[in-house]
């Protein structure tokens, strides 16, 4: 039941571009094509979980027993860039043809707040839908699954609304991003629809 | 001459806040600037947060850019901006906690935030501390200008007050302006006004 | 500009910068430990003013989650803190309760509701007074849609509930302190 409130929360209620605001600047950047868009959600998608795995054992084993939580914010990014370096190596080596999907979208990944954000949250923050308040390592795992999926989600709807916007005539002052961003608006108008649906 | 000097000294500040507005017109930095303009004064001290890790990022950096060898110049740049954020945060919860806890994890975020190291791979390791600085200074008033304003739009009709000075009477404004909608609303529709108005001359 | 990279300035500079901004840090945190707590303890010392009447000493009771204020001898009162579910996440507040088992005044610590409805908890003047001086042996302890006498914010009953709730816990609380025959001389 947890894992399932965590889920729709993650995905619908607090959708993590909508509601959220992280990871905007990838979102708006790559948001063109539909198909760049699917690549992008995947590589975030694997960023984050994979990320909060570390990143959630290294606060818990180590930052926390030696009492410099303090250095959370540095040693979370730093882990973060590593690991998408990492990534890109052994992507490379075990599988080229997820690479070439995943590739070009990977050095973006460790300046998107999505990522750093999620880490963070999911220490930091006190989540009323489960005992106690602070997610475990599972639950951390399925929130962070859960959010890029929503990341996802967010961004295929987008891609598919700005392929249709490319095709209209917009007046000039709007052309490119400021009719995007209205539309977001409008995209999170409808996502308000879900907000209290899980407290 | 010495006028020059002076003068490319002012470019460098007014650069930052029309010609390379980070908001406006490099499209920089959109997390912090959708989610903590709730209102006028946290938009603000968004910006004055970021001004000041940008300054100092970008001295430091300026300093010692000479010396760090290429294949490993963003690692470093990125755990010199973290230590400065880092530094942020402590200051902060130490001495204004009722906005620390106001921006949240927007505060430890700067760390992403695309202007930092965005000026500091663009400007700072190609030039002296002192320019560097007076770059932060520009740019981090540029963002510290587009947050306030952004805020402000959104407290006056989300909230009717400006600066937390209520002025309707009670506090019925138009609720989606504040809410997460609203945020991308206003954005989108200054930048129009931006456009129009600013970016052509 | 860069400097040229080989193994050794590169493992050098990134070792380098981290000693150096791991140390800095670690002097800033030791310098601003003090301030921090500081500002963490005036702020539940400025709650628990708000809740209770005048006081001299307060006692922190971690298990509880109270504190227990008094005045020389004579107990204050209760300031409980308490954690339910609103609209928008947790809602805690700390609630003041005077040896009689009144509620002498209630403030929100942290929240999550909605701004301009939920919010409204922290600065809706007609709902927050009606806290003041609240008396359960009088009052029913529940918003007038469900048939109690607590006033609900307007179109907020989901978090007015909460508040309601998170008061009734306090009141439990202090129900069992009461029970441990420390209060009524």
């Amino acid at each position: 039941m947890e894992y399932f409130l965590i889920i729709i929360s993650a995905i619908f209620v607090n959708n993590i571009v909508l509601a959220q605001f992280l990871g905007i600047c990838p979102f708006l950047g790559v948001s063109n094509k539909l198909s760049t868009a699917t690549g992008m959600s995947m590589a975030v998608c694997f960023v984050i979980t994979l990320a909060t795995l570390v990143t959630y054992l290294i606060n818990q084993y180590l930052l926390v027993p030696l009492g410099i939580t303090f250095l959370q914010t540095i040693a979370f990014i730093l882990v973060i860039a590593a690991l998408v370096q990492m990534v890109e190596i052994v992507l490379k080596k075990v599988s080229p043809s997820l690479y070439q999907a995943l590739g070009i979208f990977l050095p973006l990944i460790t300046t998107n707040c999505a990522v750093l954000g999620v880490a963070i949250n999911v220490v930091t923050k006190e989540f009323s839908f489960v005992p106690g308040g602070m997610l475990n390592l599972g639950q951390a795992l399925v929130y962070a699954f859960a959010t890029s999926l929503g990341y996802g989600l967010a961004m295929v709807i987008f891609a598919g609304i700005r392929e249709h916007l490319a095709l209209n005539n917009v007046p000039k002052a709007f052309k490119g991003v400021p009719i995007a961003i209205i539309s977001v608006g409008i995209l999170a108008l409808a996502f308000m629809g879900f907000s209290g649906m899980v407290k | 001459m010495k006028e020059d000097a002076a003068m490319s000294k002012f470019k460098l500040i007014t650069d930052g806040l029309v010609k390379n507005n980070p908001t406006f017109v490099l499209l920089l930095g959109m997390c912090p600037t959708l989610a903590t303009t709730t209102s006028a004064i946290n938009g603000l001290s968004m910006g004055l947060a970021t001004l000041f890790v940008l300054v100092l990022s970008n001295m430091a950096i300026s300093a010692i850019a000479p010396v760090v060898p290429d294949k490993v110049h963003i690692p470093v740049y990125i755990v010199v901006i973290a230590t400065f954020v880092t530094l942020l945060q402590l200051l902060m919860q130490a001495f204004t906690p009722a906005m620390y806890e106001t921006l949240g994890l927007f505060i430890p975020l700067i760390v992403v935030n695309c202007i930092v190291l965005g000026r500091a791979e663009a400007f700072a390791n190609k030039h002296g501390v002192g320019e560097s600085a007076l770059d932060g200074l520009g740019v981090g008033l540029g963002f510290t200008c587009s947050l306030t304003v952004l805020g402000l739009v959104r407290e006056v009709l989300g909230s009717g007050s400006a600066f937390g000075f209520n002025f309707i009477g009670g506090n019925d404004g138009m609720l989606a302006f504040v809410m997460a909608p609203g945020a991308f609303l206003c954005l989108g529709y200054l930048m129009v006004l931006f456009n129009k108005f600013v970016k052509k001359s | 500009m860069a400097a040229k990279s080989n193994l050794t300035n590169m493992v050098l500079v990134l070792g380098l910068t981290c000693l150096l901004c791991s140390a800095v840090l670690g002097g800033a945190y030791v310098l601003t430990k003090e301030p921090i707590a500081a500002a963490a303890a005036e702020k539940t010392n400025a709650a628990i003013a708000m809740v209770l009447p005048h006081f001299t000493d307060v006692e922190y009771n971690a298990e509880g989650k109270y504190y227990k204020a008094t005045d020389g001898e004579n107990l204050v009162g209760y300031a409980i803190e308490t954690t339910t579910v609103g609209f928008g996440g947790p809602l805690s507040l700390i609630v003041g309760v005077t040896p009689d088992g009144v509620v002498y005044n209630t403030s929100v610590l942290s929240h999550a509701e909605t701004p301009g409805l939920g919010a409204k908890c922290t600065t809706d003047s007609k709902f927050m007074d009606q806290w003041r001086g609240f008396n359960p042996s009088i009052k029913k302890l529940s918003v007038k849609k469900d048939g109690g006498d607590v006033d609900a914010i307007t179109a907020s009953t989901i978090t007015s509930r909460a508040y309601t709730l998170a008061v009734e816990n306090a009141l439990k609380t202090f129900a069992t302190l009461n029970e441990g025959g420390c209060c009524h001389e």
